[in-house]
């Protein structure tokens, strides 16, 4: 674990950086305030925080849903204004499953590129090859109702997978699911992240699952929502089981458990 | 553990039968009692034909005199289809209309509320003097009832879509016309086909209710004329023989519906799911 985050972060070029974000709704409820978070390319950044801290929000505003009510966003892409959203392709998995119930398996993963223009022939290849990734090439032409709450979260990610995002948004996508599950897609998740150079911002209110798969993790505090602390998790990739019971995890456990307290507590 | 699985699953099996079969069957076995003790009633107090006549004459009744009856079937169950495919278009275009666009939807949903809360019976004197043809007159009324169960189930169900994929759908950019299509239609399909079996019941109300206030006007061929005209007479074996064929054809319009139903949604909704694994 480094001390110092921010000399680690600038090892990266950020892609997305959010100064002074802040977001009240309309009923007046003041979710997040002074938000300073820069997401380097291709790291794996973890947004840690009790629930209700505001970590959906900035997801939400990351990927352009709503509009922060204070501060600025930068994308350093080169590309400006409503139609850099489109080009800047941005994936997002959703803590439920979120698929179509009367569409099958492929239909629901062709959906980012249908809505692009993609036609079912040119997009085949791509969607077969994300469902080969998430181990469900079988299931292509079954519908979600025939899966498994695990499956139909593969398939949700196999959706933002075929699109190549440049940027993953991840929102506690594993938090309904059972702790065999969990490690697998873990595991999955990781070894995709490792092969395709993603950028992936992962909210989760679990410390072990935040240092098992993060190169960062931001601590979050909440009323209102702010980025506390940053722990820079150092092993390197890839990770296995290993490192799960390895003392070096749980020295960087107990201090990011320790950041999470001090930040509630604060 | 293994060795039980097999009766086990037989025994789903033979439940799953049995509940088809009562399905079936139950409303046929109470059917067929209630006949029986029509029949029953009849005899045994010898109540004369034209105040309740045996189910036997009914059926009768229903074949001797079908060259009468057989083309007024045919005329009600016409009426009732013609104005069941317009409530569907109407319903279904003014309900996309209505989601596309708030304007749209405060200015027209208060009109179709009312057309939907005041009397079809009340209305039709006005539509019988207004329009000028007879086939018109019974289409427009059965129309006005058909058409809410169909507008109000499907804006229901074109704005139900769940929130996350509506999201989804902005993060991919996607157009008006690609949301409703991919998105709105499909899962406002259960909720529509709903409002249809509806509409396809109050589709005849309609025909046969306007037909009954036109009848004392002096047209009609439809069902409902027949009736009147066989209580004029006292032939009442034919006015139940009349009776028993509209309620035949609102049967047969709710199964074809909801035989409809399940096809379509056979696949992915729970409302078409076998029943035995609930
Ligand atoms: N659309 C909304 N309108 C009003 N309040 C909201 C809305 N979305 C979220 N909030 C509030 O903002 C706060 C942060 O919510 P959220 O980002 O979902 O937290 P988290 O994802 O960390 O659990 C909560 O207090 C929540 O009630
Ligand atoms: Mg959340």
């Amino acid at each position: 674990m480094i001390a110092n985050p921010s000399a680690a972060a600038a090892e990266r070029p950020p892609i997305v950086t959010l100064a002074g974000v802040g977001k009240t709704f309309d009923n007046g409820t003041e979710a997040l305030a002074g938000v300073d978070l820069s997401v380097g390319r291709g790291e794996f950044l973890s947004l840690l925080g009790p629930s209700g801290c505001g970590k959906s929000t900035i997801l939400r505003l990351v990927a352009g849903l709503d509009e922060p009510t204070t501060g600025v966003i930068d994308w350093h892409d080169g590309v400006a204004g409503r139609a850099a959203q489109r080009a800047r392709n941005v994936g997002f998995v959703f803590q439920e499953p979120t698929l179509m119930p009367w569409a099958k398996v492929f239909e629901n993963v062709w959906l980012p590129l249908r809505l692009k223009g993609v036609s079912r022939a040119d997009a085949g290849p791509r969607i077969m090859a994300a469902l080969e990734s998430v181990g469900l090439a079988d299931f292509a032409t079954s519908y979600p109702r025939e899966l498994s709450g695990g499956m139909k979260m593969r398939v949700s990610i196999a959706r933002a997978l075929a699109t190549e995002p440049s940027v993953l948004l991840m929102d506690e996508p594993f938090a309904a699911l059972d702790e065999i599950t969990r490690f697998r897609l873990n595991d999955d998740l990781l070894h995709l992240w490792a092969e395709k150079a993603w950028t992936i911002v992962f909210v989760t209110h679990s410390v072990f699952e935040s240092v098992y798969l993060s190169t960062r993790i931001a601590v979050m505090t909440g009323r209102p929502g702010h980025v506390a602390t940053e722990v820079v998790v150092d092993e390197p990739s890839p990770r296995t089981a290993a490192f799960r019971t390895s003392a070096h995890y749980g020295e960087i456990a107990s201090a990011t458990s320790a950041a999470l307290h001090e930040a509630m507590g604060e | 553990m293994s060795a039980a699985a097999p009766p086990a699953r037989s025994r789903e099996a033979r439940r799953r039968r049995l509940d088809k079969w009562l399905r079936i069957g139950l409303p046929f076995a109470v059917l067929a009692a209630l006949v029986v003790g029509w029949d029953f009633v009849v005899t045994a107090n010898e109540i004369p034909t034209y105040i309740l006549p045996r189910p036997g004459l009914v059926v009768w009744t229903i074949v001797a005199d079908f060259g009468v009856l057989g083309p007024s079937l045919l005329n009600t169950l016409l009426i009732t289809l013609l104005a069941l495919a317009l409530a569907t278009i109407g319903g279904v275009a003014l309900a996309i209309a209505l989601t596309q666009s708030r304007i749209v939807e405060y200015s027209f949903f208060p009109i179709a509320v009312v057309l939907q809360v005041t009397p079809i019976v009340a209305i039709f004197p006005l539509i019988n003097i207004y329009v000028g043809n007879d086939l018109a007159k019974l289409l427009i009324c059965a129309w006005i009832v058909a058409f809410f169960p169909i507008l109000s189930n499907t804006t229901l169900g074109l704005n139900s879509a769940d929130r996350n994929l509506r999201d989804l759908y902005r993060l991919y950019g996607a157009s008006r016309w690609q949301t409703l299509r991919y998105l709105q239609l499909p899962a406002a399909m259960p909720y529509f086909l709903g409002g249809l079996r509806i509409a396809g019941g109050l589709a005849l109300i309609g025909a046969v209710v306007a037909e009954f206030v036109a009848g004392a006007s002096g047209f009609g061929t439809g069902l409902a004329s027949r009736i009147i005209e066989s209580g004029y007479r006292l032939n009442i074996p034919r006015l139940f023989a009349a009776l028993v064929l509209i309620s035949a054809t609102g049967i047969l319009i709710y199964v074809s519906l909801s035989v409809l139903s399940n096809r379509i949604l056979g696949k992915w909704h729970e409302s078409a799911m076998d029943r035995g694994r609930r």
